[in-house]
């Protein structure tokens, strides 16, 4: 059988239809890269700014211990006595924050089910737009509306408020998330196929029970990734805290105390004199990395709740 | 008809139906369907079946603009179940409907039998547990998830998925319950089961099923009714639509001549 197959040796021959086409590899090939140098960018800025954190930290620990910094209660770079303890600038961060996300997760997700499961088409032709009209809002306005609005409206409620407090500060990053998780999270709502809603109305459910029951749980990995960007963007916020939380880090947890927020200390610094490679100058790269630490863990926990509940429909 | 003295459950007069379009999908259907008994609703698609099917358990109510004219009676109450003071509710719990691809919730296989006894306000979990149970064995599909109550309905087969949705229309006790071609979905065994448990379930209640393949409505279904462009065009015992049918235009349907 073998030899029979060896027998007739037939010359193999590609015809040119079937030739590589080189011309064509090179281009595809050409392509290839240029989309993948304008990927790289995004990358490649990433690493930079981590490595110049790193770097810059690195020599900020080389005279502040990592024990200290971590530990003690004053965070004072300017004064001649100074103390570099981050916690009063991560107490402010995450107080702000926390105010913020009380306001915009409920409000926020209220609307999205009101407009994805409730109103009308029109409604919510015309309500999400505005919604969105928000997030074009430069973020310094709200810092002046948290001043010179909100602060004053709520030392009405309570006189013993200071002119520079987290909460009204807070309240305003509320608002301003809100957008974020209403127009995220009603999006992920309205993408919960309406085969599983009727489903729940044929079983008798109201329009309410549907929502809450099916449609919320259905979507949910759209809404936690909403609020996980809520909460980054919150804890990123700079403006808003810089302007009416006020500059004096603070060890606290207390809404109406006035404190400044780890970004508020790097705007404060960076638009100071401090001469480069001095201790203080270098201890906004410390408090950049600390910032950087808490969104991306806050970022890998959304992921992980995320794909803990996907829902394939 | 042959069995004239089989009692009516429920029956549609003179029903019209509109899309908010205006477009008018039902004409002036007359039919009743039989206690206990499996009706099949067959004809070419757009004919109307799908949309008269749901005119049962009100899912136009959905989409607003849709609107209703004539009746669709239940007995032996004789409630006209597209009445404007009837709650479309009330009516979903009498009237339960299977889609055609399987629609679990996200949920648990446990709480996706659960919802329409939880949407009716029962906590009580002894007897959630006995009423789950029943409606799982009802739907022939106790054996194969008993000891996965817990899990997602998502993690089940298209067929499980199918039988769960028809156990979870079993829970609350319907007295009529409308396939909307509940097999289109899924491979031939699964069809085969759910057919099976069709004919099962014609002891306890009354059925109603849109199909698109004639041979399914010709092995489960008592009676056959054949629509085309919004109209019933025949409608009468399973045997005698499918050897011989009154209406030329039900023969070239069935035959293939047509459609």
């Amino acid at each position: 059988m073998a030899t029979q197959l060896m027998q007739a040796p037939v010359q193999l021959t590609i015809s040119p239809r079937l030739a590589k086409n080189i011309r064509r590899n090179v281009k595809e090939r050409v392509i290839e890269l240029i989309l993948m140098l304008a990927a790289l960018v995004a990358v490649a800025t990433t690493f930079a700014i981590v490595g110049i954190l790193l770097y810059e930290s690195l020599s900020f620990f080389k005279t502040v211990s990592v024990i200290d910094f971590f530990t003690d209660t004053q965070w004072t770079p300017l004064f001649e006595d100074a103390h570099y303890g981050i916690m009063p600038l991560v107490s402010g961060t995450l107080t702000t924050s926390a105010i913020a996300l009380a306001v915009a997760v409920p409000i926020g997700t209220i609307t999205a089910i009101f407009l994805s499961e409730f109103a009308s088409h029109k409604t919510r032709e015309t309500i999400k737009p505005i919604l969105e009209l928000l997030v074009g809002v430069p973020t310094v306005v709200f810092g002046y509306f948290a001043l010179f609005f909100v602060t004053p409206m709520l030392q009405k409620i309570y006189p013993d408020l200071p002119s520079f407090n987290m909460l009204g500060a807070g309240i305003v990053m509320g608002v301003m998330i809100i957008p974020y998780i209403a127009s995220l999270s009603e999006d992920a709502m309205r993408a919960v196929p309406m085969s599983m809603r009727e489903g729940s109305y044929a079983m008798g459910a109201t329009r309410f029970q549907t929502a809450l029951k099916v449609v919320t749980p259905a979507a949910v990995s759209g809404i936690v990734a909403a609020y996980i960007l809520a909460i980054s963007r919150a804890v990123g916020e700079t403006m808003v805290v810089a302007i009416a939380a006020g500059q004096q880090p603070n060890l606290t947890f207390n809404p109406v105390d006035s404190a400044a927020t780890i970004t508020a200390y790097i705007v404060q610094v960076a638009m100071g004199d401090l001469p480069h490679g001095s201790v203080g100058y270098q201890s906004i790269f410390a408090a950049g990395l600390v910032l950087m630490i808490m969104t991306l863990s806050f970022n890998v926990i959304g992921h992980w709740v995320r794909k803990k509940y996907r829902e394939s429909y | 008809m042959a069995t004239v003295t089989t009692p009516i459950k429920a029956e549609a007069r003179d029903l019209n139906f509109f899309y908010s379009n205006g477009a008018r999908a039902l004409k002036g259907i007359t039919m009743p369907l039989y206690e206990n008994k499996i009706t099949a609703l067959i004809g070419p698609s757009g004919c109307g079946k799908s949309t008269f099917l749901r005119c049962f358990n009100r899912m136009h109510d959905l989409y607003p603009g849709n609107q209703y004219q004539g009746q669709i009676v239940m007995h032996p109450d004789n409630t006209n179940v597209l009445d404007q003071g009837v709650d479309p509710i009330e009516v979903r719990m009498r009237i339960s409907m299977v889609f055609q691809k399987p629609n679990p919730f996200p949920k648990s296989i446990y709480e996706n039998v659960a919802y329409g006894l939880r949407v009716r306000g029962e906590n009580n979990k002894r007897i959630m547990d006995d009423k789950v149970e029943e409606a799982l064995k009802g739907a022939a599909l106790w054996n194969e998830v008993k000891d996965r109550l817990h899990d997602l309905a998502f993690n089940l087969s298209g067929g499980q998925q199918q039988r769960l949705c028809i156990a979870r229309a079993l829970a609350t006790d319907p007295e009529i319950m409308v396939f909307d071609e509940p097999t289109s979905a899924l491979d031939p065994i699964a069809t085969a089961n759910i057919e099976e448990l069709m004919v099962e379930l014609r002891s306890k209640l009354t059925i109603l099923v849109v199909t698109h393949n004639m041979q399914q409505a010709a092995r489960v279904s008592d009676y056959t009714a054949y629509m085309y462009l919004g109209e019933l065009i025949e409608y009468d015992d399973t045997d005698k639509i499918f050897t011989n049918p009154s209406r030329k235009e039900t023969e070239d349907y069935i035959t293939g001549k047509f459609g």
